[in-house]
């Protein structure tokens, strides 16, 4: 028995359902952050692995889309922790419930 | 590829993952989630793309887990309140899985073995990034300094 694309792709599913999990579930804004982060982990795996049991030889055009995205990940993550920390200091508060000003 | 190898990265990523949604502390589950990168990174070098693992331990382990760290500590007062849990996302959650396990499972042809590779070399993604991919590089820059230069002005205390 090896390893086949399904079985890649089956646990990058279930990756990606815990990160949307934490996202979903928790109400701290920082585990919001760190579900949105195994999202796009489960996202890029998928990539290399389309890549990698695609019939070979191949351009590496999946593993250069992974690289791209782990930049636009990191961007993301430096922005959104930065806006956790604005938040907290206008409201003292990172539960993401308590934040409804723009309630109607 | 090695199924053994495959199974026990899989079960530490995802048992990582696991405990890095449901711990109710929340700098354990920023080292948990640290455990989970370093077995994505495995993944790849499993898979082949040894660059990409690479990046993945420099970007994620030493940028991105240590910036969460940070924010946890400069947001101490808050972190361990959150013992609220709201159930309708882990409906949700099992409802996207079995979404995406059916599709996986009804899509033909996906039980494919790979087939032997020649090796990925740094050589040959630097010069792919220089010839093929140079404007997607030169976004990348942009969009980074300008996150960055974001981020700062986020952060930065309001003069009075």
């Amino acid at each position: 028995m090896t390893t086949t694309l399904q079985l890649v792709l089956i646990v990058s599913a279930v990756l990606f359902s815990i990160g949307l999990l934490a996202a979903l579930s928790r109400r701290h804004a920082i585990f919001i952050l760190i579900g949105i982060e195994m999202m796009l982990a489960a996202a890029n795996l998928n990539f290399v692995a389309f890549w990698r049991f695609a019939p070979q030889p191949q351009p590496p055009t999946g593993v250069m889309v992974a690289i791209f995205a782990i930049a636009i990940a990191a961007a993301e993550a430096a922005v959104g922790l930065a806006l956790v920390i604005a938040v907290y200091r206008h409201y003292r508060s990172t539960n993401v419930d308590e934040l409804d000003q723009l309630k109607g | 590829m090695n199924i053994a190898a495959f199974i026990v990265i899989a079960i530490v990523t995802l048992s990582g993952a696991l405990a890095a949604a449901l711990l109710p502390r929340l700098i354990h589950a920023a080292l948990w989630l640290v455990v989970t990168f370093f077995g994505i990174a495995a993944f790849y070098f499993l898979l082949g793309a040894e660059f990409v693992g690479l990046v993945q331990v420099f970007v994620y382990v030493g940028a991105v887990a240590v910036l969460i760290v940070f924010t946890i500590l400069l947001t101490r007062r808050d972190a361990d309140k959150d013992h609220a849990f709201h159930w309708s996302g882990a409906v949700v959650a099992v409802a996207v899985f079995a979404a995406l396990v059916w599709t996986i499972l009804r899509t033909p042809g996906l039980s494919v073995a790979a087939s032997p590779v020649e090796a990925l070399t740094v050589r040959r993604i630097g010069e792919v990034l220089m010839t093929d991919y140079v404007w997607p590089l030169q976004c990348i820059g942009l969009v980074l300094t300008a996150a960055l230069l974001g981020a700062l002005v986020l952060v930065m205390e309001e003069k009075r």
